[in-house]
């Protein structure tokens, strides 16, 4: 499973170096399409991905030490987790969605030309970033769906009993992934919503 | 030559199971290796269709044969099959499978399921390439340059490139099983300073096809979804950066190009020990210059943008940089003619092939140091002198070598020996063949014909028609093998266990292996290529 | 695999230090530090990154070299990516004004 976290890196790297590039090219633009992300939803996300490590990090204990319904509960208090950032995440989506800041024939920007007067964003630029934006936030979306039903897999053969303190590999392993998709977020979090929050003016 | 009558058959991995469930099914690496062998051959029949299409368009001037547009889909879908579906899967996918886990003494690889599921990956997305072909193809060029595959061309980029992004993941799972492998299933006494060097080559590229597939994939992703939503990551008229692609692109792609030679050097460094009956020169030295490949070869790949806009001090970066790529080849050209030096050298039909790998392989990785140069690049890039640069390594090298190593390893794949004095004449005929398609290319494109172009002007012809009827001789030469391989499993001699007077721990069991490769586990208590302990086979073996 | 049982304590004092730098980092965002602030941010990050590798992944107490190995090869390989990209745009201004 290492080796494979190791191909997510540089699968998720070369978005990285996407962002990378265009971040320093165009800035300004960045900027003021991390400033209509909405802070609170990205804190509270955070919040909710590190919990749901905490509860992966205690269900792989509990596994080791044969509790079975321990590992049982805090299995779903992941997915319960997962799927509140999901959820989340929707409604972040949605609201770009409103503000017509989803890539595509629909978009545009010219909410954020007229609240940032004092600095000169081009438009396509501006797409660039919500592509990005979208592409990283939507690769990380998909990856968590697959660990909810992974999670789902392995809460349901938990409850049957199949993980013991000899064989919890697979609890192990699925660990693994969700803690390599939490840290992804780790990283979308500043990147994507904290480029510029200086207060204005 | 005895014909099929043995006594008693003995049990093994071909006449465990019949049945095509039992095949389709299989967990056994070297069932899987041989589902591989026949996939591949196919796929490397349809980029030689394509290739000998592209000859025959190019024997005049004008455009006569096909269209322009259809051209440029000619040698599209001859590039994608060919490195996609034929040199990248080719000798990890069969020989590797197959001689992996031997070689180190184990029963199987690591993960068999996952390697059957590779295969299943590979095969996806072969039906869809497939598809993709017979519903119009692509016209991007192998290297879908942006924004023409993601804004303008017609063509059916978005299907092209789902497949390759399956079978990417088919590459990094093979990739994965191996490192795996490798690191926990060695036999007892396998000390990684006793590995055989095809097992240090498969690592070196295993690390390649782990770390820089996952980019060509984004990248991918992101080229489909450009395409799909009218994004602009890639295109200028939307804000976006061509070369960012090209960058990202060539990232992966150039540490592909040593996913291809890599395993191939391998197979070299397996046969001339055995034909030469000496040690290999400077073990260490070989197997840590694949390593050292694999590492420098993530550090060049802007070397394909010279000209495309780059900055002139990062081109000079990278241009360095490519230069110090190739001493870790050199070093193993050097090596391989020291083991010969003083050897008692053998020409049989894998020696043949090995030696053509060296001489045709150094040609290729010369000139890639021309096109280092950035004042020569500046000349020849774009041209038939690349493509005669890459044809060189690719086929002069990768397939020689995958030849040598499937004539080599035959008789313990089939428990037969092929015809001997039709290997050696297929080998030559390969040989002249190649010569004679690609030496007129390096002429041509130092003269200025362009690649990819489906006319050229008149005083172009002579050399064209010389490469146009190599083409023709070399694609003899790769229908001999496969017919009289498959000859050879009703007819050809019985082969015993080490038929070559080999070293490894491959030859020391039955030819073809028991379904869990040894009777009893290996215990290794020597170094590798022992030949001053193994005797040198009866000359039997080596005729007809 | 390591058979070593963490205590509780310490994930949820880890869970905690998680917390704790989240809610910096968002802070630390809305003051003016030029160009630390992104600074600042990728260092946050990488020390939560690094909580969870070493302690939720289990990698501190892991005595299989290999991990560590997988792990820096991994992340050397993606700065490769980063800083040769960045190499060519960065140097493109020079000498064109």
């Amino acid at each position: 499973m290492w080796l494979f976290l190791g191909t997510e890196i540089m699968f998720f790297g070369g978005m990285f170096c996407a962002y990378l590039i265009y971040r320093i090219n165009y800035f300004n633009e960045f900027a003021a399409g991390s400033r209509s992300l909405n802070l609170k939803w990205g804190t509270i996300n955070t919040i909710v991905l590190i919990c749901s490590s905490l509860t992966v990090a205690l269900g792989v204990r509990a596994a080791q030490m044969g509790r079975r319904k321990l590992l049982v509960v805090l299995l779903i208090l992941t997915i319960i987790f997962g799927l509140a950032f999901l959820g989340i995440k929707g409604i972040e989506w949605y609201d770009k969605y409103q503000e017509h800041h989803i890539p595509g024939a629909s978009f545009n920007a010219a909410d954020l030309v007229r609240d940032y007067p004092q600095i000169h964003i081009d438009q396509s630029h501006e797409q660039i970033y919500f592509s990005l934006y979208f592409a990283m936030t939507g690769l990380h979306a998909l990856h968590m769906i697959i660990g909810v039903g992974l999670f789902s897999y392995l809460t349901f053969y938990a409850w049957k009993g199949r993980y013991t303190p000899a064989y919890y590999t697979p609890i192990e392993i699925g660990g693994l992934y969700w803690h390599f998709v939490d840290i992804v977020w780790i990283y979308l979090f500043p990147l994507l919503y904290l480029i510029d929050r200086k207060p204005l003016g | 030559m005895a014909t099929a009558a043995i006594t008693a058959e003995r049990e093994h991995y071909l006449n465990k199971d019949y049945g095509i469930r039992s095949w389709l099914l299989t967990t056994d690496h070297k069932r899987i290796a041989l589902l591989y062998l026949m996939s591949i051959t196919f796929f490397f029949f349809i980029g030689g269709f394509f290739a000998l299409l592209i000859r025959l368009e190019l024997l005049t001037p004008a455009g006569d044969l096909v269209q322009a547009d259809t051209y440029n889909k000619l040698f599209t879908m001859h590039g994608q099959v060919m490195i996609f579906f034929f040199l990248i899967p080719s000798i990890p996918a069969v020989l590797g499978n197959f001689l992996v886990p031997m070689m180190i003494g184990a029963k199987d690889l690591a993960f068999p399921r996952i390697n059957l599921l590779s295969w299943y990956l590979y095969i996806i997305a072969g039906i869809l390439m497939l598809h993709c072909i017979v519903t119009g193809g692509v016209d991007t060029g192998w290297t879908f340059y942006t924004p023409f595959s993601t804004a303008f061309s017609n063509t059916k980029v978005i299907e092209a490139g789902l497949s390759i992004f399956i079978a990417g993941f088919s590459s990094i799972l093979t990739g994965l099983n191996f490192v795996v492998t490798i690191h926990r299933m060695r036999a007892p006494g396998m000390t990684w300073s006793r590995l055989p060097l095809f097992i240090w080559a498969h690592y070196a590229t295993s690390i390649i096809q782990l770390l820089g597939t996952p980019v060509l994939a984004v990248t991918l992703v992101l080229v489909v979804c450009e395409r799909a939503f009218h994004l602009g990551i890639f295109d200028p008229v939307r804000g976006g950066d061509p070369l960012l692609f090209q960058h990202l692109f060539w990232f992966y792609s150039h540490p592909a190009v040593y996913i291809m030679i890599l395993p191939s050097m391998g197979v070299v460094t397996e046969i001339i020990p055995c034909f030469s009956r000496k040690r290999i020169f400077g073990y260490h030295a070989v197997a840590l210059s694949s390593i050292a490949i694999a590492v420098f070869g993530f550090l060049v790949w802007a070397h394909h943008m010279f000209v495309a806009g780059i900055s002139l001090y990062s081109a000079l970066i990278f241009s360095i940089l490519s230069y110090m790529v190739a001493i870790p080849s050199a070093i193993k050209v050097f090596n391989w003619t020291a083991t010969m030096y003083k050897g008692s050298i053998t020409f049989s039909t894998p020696m043949l092939y090995a030696f053509g790998f060296i001489g045709l392989f150094t040609m290729g990785g010369l000139t890639g140091l021309f096109l280092s140069a950035l004042g020569i690049d500046v000349h020849v890039t774009d041209t038939y002198f690349v493509v005669a640069h890459f044809h060189y390594i690719m086929v002069g090298g990768a397939v020689m070598g995958y030849l040598g190593g499937m004539h080599f390893w035959w008789p313990k794949i089939s428990g037969r020996m092929y015809p001997e004095w039709l290997g050696k004449f297929a080998a030559l005929i390969v040989f002249l063949g190649f010569n004679l398609t690609f030496f007129p290319q390096f002429v041509l494109g130092y003269l200025g014909m362009p690649r990819r172009y489906w006319q050229y002007p008149p005083e172009f012809q002579v050399l064209n028609v010389l490469s146009t009827a190599g083409s023709t001789i070399l694609a003899v030469g790769y229908v001999l093998p496969m017919v009289y391989f498959l000859w050879s499993m009703r007819y050809g001699k019985i082969a015993d266990e080490n038929p070559w007077g080999a070293a490894g721990l491959e030859w020391k069991t039955a030819s073809p292996p028991p379904t869990f490769n040894f009777e009893e586990p290996p215990e290794v208590t020597w170094e590798a290529y022992n030949y001053d302990q193994i005797a040198a086979p009866v000359e039997v073996s080596l005729e007809r | 695999m390591s058979e070593h049982i963490m205590s509780s304590k310490l994930y949820y004092g880890i869970w905690i230090a998680l917390m704790i730098l989240t809610v910096v980092t968002a802070t630390v965002a809305t003051v003016d530090l030029g160009p630390f602030n992104t600074i600042v941010a990728l260092v946050i990050a990488t020390s939560k990154a690094l909580l969870v590798i070493l302690f939720f992944m289990h990698v501190k107490y892991s005595s299989e070299k290999l991990t560590k190995m997988v792990i820096v090869a991994s992340v050397f390989w993606l700065l490769i990516l980063l800083f040769l990209s960045l190499a060519d745009y960065s140097t493109r201004a020079i000498g064109h004004g």
